[in-house]
């Protein structure tokens, strides 16, 4: 396995000088500065990076996320894919994100990749025996994204083999839709997703994957102190992920799948961190995908945006 | 490019507009007390496991501050987001039927599901604000009964 050269501000800075200007960095500033207004909210965040659940952001609370995945690629160069996500809680039945996708390619170059419009609906009003969201996204991204949010269709290693300069030359724009089912029991989660994805380029078929999770805290109670190490402040489970071929040649042949052990640590200073390495589990498969990520939730966040624009205080 | 960023900054617009214009909802406490009447009687008659621990309302203050502060106030007298907690129609409904109000939420008017608080910190959460002390004048006048 190769080192990783350099750290991911280096890859973001690199992203930003080849997008020739600073709009995205600006934006992401005024976000800074709108957030540092709201007031952190302790998050108790899932475990999971591939997998939902049917718990949607808190409304008018903003979660700035960003995550990491370092992939091996046989017959190629390793890489380093990363993704920021801004998710919004519109109301207690809606959330809203943006992602923000780039990657280093070891050996190769760092590119911007694409954005990801997403939307999250629950469905009832109230818990039930499984819990079902609507999951909807617009995704604009080319040819060299490597974060794999999801796999889906006939998604293999091998796809992504080609180098940036020829691989960022194709340009994606799809529709996915995930029917997300949950359901929290006696402390564990247990999420499946189902997704259907359709590239609304002409000709390109239906495509399906699947994402499965299952985590538990540590502990259950809550003890009476804030502390950074107690067992209810860690979840761990695990997911696993794969494709189911397209609408022509639905099945298992042909298609890349992923177990990974995960972890969360809820930090009583707002922060969430996760980690879950990830083992493909046939020869379609990247052999290892490393990530992480490190999430902070703001409340109020629509609130200080009101007040911004003169809104009632 | 340009449209797609238009595209995102609308969405990003009206999830904020709603998100305001639900928690202006919150003004109208009474539709929300209303709420605990909905509870089935099973989850009303449900007693609170963790009545005679002696740490419990101290975390489940803990929680409080953590996840309901923002909406419901530090002190639990509500705020423009969300209703007191301290009024004669919660601290007279029994301890299930506010685990059962935890558990659901009130989704339609702005308070989220807290199912993905394990069972033990719902019941925390739930002794912590039966220990609070009722507000001088209740909100008698909701005409709503949560019992």
């Amino acid at each position: 396995m190769r080192t990783i050269p350099g750290s991911f501000l280096i890859s973001w800075l690199r992203c930003g000088q080849r997008l020739g200007s600073g709009r995205w960095f600006l934006s992401a500033i005024l976000v800074g500065i709108v957030a540092a207004v709201a007031l952190p909210l302790a998050a108790q965040e899932s475990p999971y990076i591939v997998t939902y659940d049917h718990y949607l952001e808190e409304p008018g609370s903003l979660e700035v996320e960003y995550f990491s995945t370092f992939g091996t690629q046989r017959g190629g160069n390793d890489f380093h894919a990363f993704w920021a996500e801004f998710e919004y809680g519109a109301t207690a039945w809606w959330t809203t994100e943006i992602y923000l996708d780039g990657q280093t390619t070891f050996s190769d170059s760092t590119i911007f990749t694409g954005f990801r419009l997403e939307n999250r609906f629950r469905l009832l009003r109230q818990e039930h025996f499984i819990n079902p969201v609507l999951y909807i996204e617009y995704e604009h991204t080319s040819g060299a994204d490597k974060i794999l949010k999801e796999v889906e269709g006939h998604d293999v290693e091998a796809d992504y083999l080609d180098p940036n300069a020829v691989a960022r030359q194709e340009h994606d724009h799809e529709i996915e839709t995930k029917l997300l089912l949950s359901k929290t029991f006696r402390g564990w989660n247990i999420a499946q997703n189902t997704i259907v994805t359709k590239n609304v380029s002409p000709g390109e078929p239906w495509e399906f994957g699947y994402a499965l999770g299952a985590s538990r805290p540590l502990g259950l109670k809550a003890s009476i102190h804030r502390c950074s190490f107690c067992p209810e402040n860690f979840i761990a489970g695990v997911e696993m992920y794969g494709g189911l071929g397209d609408r022509y040649s639905f099945g298992l042949h042909d298609t890349s799948h992923y177990l990974s052990p995960v972890v969360a640590w809820n930090l009583p200073s707002d922060w969430t961190l996760r980690l879950a390495p990830g083992f493909g589990l046939n020869d379609n498969s990247h052999r290892f995908l490393l990530r992480w990520g490190v999430s902070r939730e703001f409340s109020g966040f629509g609130s200080a945006v009101s007040r911004l624009f003169g809104g009632r205080k | 490019m340009s449209l797609s960023l238009c595209a995102i900054l609308l969405s990003s617009c009206l999830g904020i507009a709603a998100a305001q214009s639900e928690h202006s909802k919150f003004k109208n406490d009474a539709l929300v007390y209303a709420e605990l009447a909905k509870a089935p009687q099973k989850a009303v008659n449900r007693h609170n496991p963790l009545e005679k621990d002696p740490d419990a309302v101290l975390a489940g203050g803990k929680l409080f501050d953590l996840h309901c502060a923002e909406c419901h106030g530090e002190m639990a007298e509500g705020t423009k987001k969300g209703p007191s907690l301290r009024v004669d129609p919660v601290q007279q409904a029994t301890p299930g039927t506010l685990f059962w109000l935890l558990t659901n939420g009130v989704v339609r008017r702005g308070m989220p599901v807290w199912s993905k608080l394990p069972e033990p910190q719902r019941w925390q959460l739930v002794s912590y604000i039966k220990s609070l002390t009722p507000a001088k004048k209740a909100v008698s006048d909701t005409g709503t009964s949560p019992q």
